[in-house]
């Protein structure tokens, strides 16, 4: 099983949502923290079911997402 | 083991980018950035933006830019192509800078097979000055400057089809019209942004990519709703494919990707 994880550079995201709703694991949603910005950015709510896709990343229009594999 | 599998092109800045939320201009700019990376061309890029939109990426992306008079990107960046031809010159324009005031620029720089790549920026609207009609603009959508929604009835016009009217040319080398509504859409465009830079470095001419994108702001739905009137209503309007490829008639596909 893969295990994925990505780290979100928070004052770039302007949750335009694409990341949620292209990632095939669900495991992102919005947050309950606002950025400098005003944005709720995105945090991982499944980090367990991450498989490191890159799909998020992507998708991201604002290159927020960076994305790391650990392959067993 | 631990590796990293996607990280932030170097041919963006460290700053946030001046886009609203979930507008495909961030998203192009980023997938040139990764293009010009894996090219090895970060030094040779030189980009000719268009006014609007386009230029607010001058201060986010890394490589060299000059911004044309409104509409004569196509004739900057044919200039600076000639007098440097080591360079990888394209520009970066709107529906508004390319199809309306830039229109003759284009057909002309198109006309005599300039070795420059276009990246066309379709999305259906005049975006920074306030929602207005752009030639592009649907039938029956409804604008700043066509609050009834476009009809040609009342002498609007109809969307004009750039790759299409290119496409009369015989000079022109690649045109191809591509989008960002899922992944594997995003995929291709990258694929096609990246073909145009390769032809351009192989001197083989004109070439086009025309990126069908939204305007959440002022189409006035959110970024992922947004996305569906992209499927369902400007695909129809401008279908999607390879227009014109010599390349892939030529050699077979240089398809990456």
């Amino acid at each position: 099983m893969v295990k994925g994880r990505i780290e979100i550079r928070s004052e770039s995201c302007k949750a335009c949502g694409y990341c949620i709703k292209f990632c095939p694991k669900n495991v992102l949603d919005f947050g309950k923290d606002v950025n400098p910005q005003g944005y709720r950015y995105i945090t991982m709510v499944r980090p367990e079911n991450c498989i490191g896709c890159a799909t998020c990343a992507l998708m991201c229009p604002d290159a927020a997402i960076e994305v790391y594999r650990e392959e067993a | 083991m631990e590796k990293k599998v996607y990280s932030r092109t170097i041919g963006i800045n460290d700053s946030i980018s001046g886009f609203c939320p979930g507008c495909m201009h961030s998203t192009i700019h980023k997938f040139i950035g990764e293009v010009e990376e894996e090219l090895g061309i970060v030094e040779r890029l030189v980009r000719v933006e268009g006014v609007g939109c386009c230029g607010l990426g001058q201060k986010y992306v890394t490589h060299d830019t000059t911004l044309a008079p409104h509409g004569r990107a196509c004739a900057v960046a044919t200039g600076l192509k000639r007098t440097s031809p080591d360079s990888i010159v394209y520009t970066y324009q709107g529906d508004g800078d390319l199809a309306s005031i830039g229109l003759a620029e284009t057909m002309h720089a198109a006309n005599r097979g300039e070795n420059i790549s276009v990246i066309f920026i379709n999305n259906a609207i005049y975006g920074m000055t306030g929602g207005q009609m752009a030639p592009t603009t649907l039938l029956g959508m409804k604008t700043t400057t066509t609050p009834g929604g476009r009809d040609p009835e009342k002498k609007h016009g109809y969307p004009m089809h750039m790759c299409e009217i290119l496409n009369q040319l015989t000079a022109p080398y690649y045109l191809e019209r591509v989008t960002i509504i899922d992944p594997a859409s995003a995929r291709r465009t990258k694929a096609a942004i990246k073909k145009a830079f390769q032809y351009q470095m192989e001197g083989r001419g004109f070439c086009m990519v025309e990126i069908v994108t939204s305007c959440p702001t002022n189409w006035g739905l959110t970024p992922v709703k947004a996305l569906d009137f992209i499927r369902e209503n400007m695909l129809k309007e401008f279908p999607l494919g390879v227009i014109r490829d010599h390349g892939c008639e030529k050699s077979g596909s240089s398809e990456t990707n």
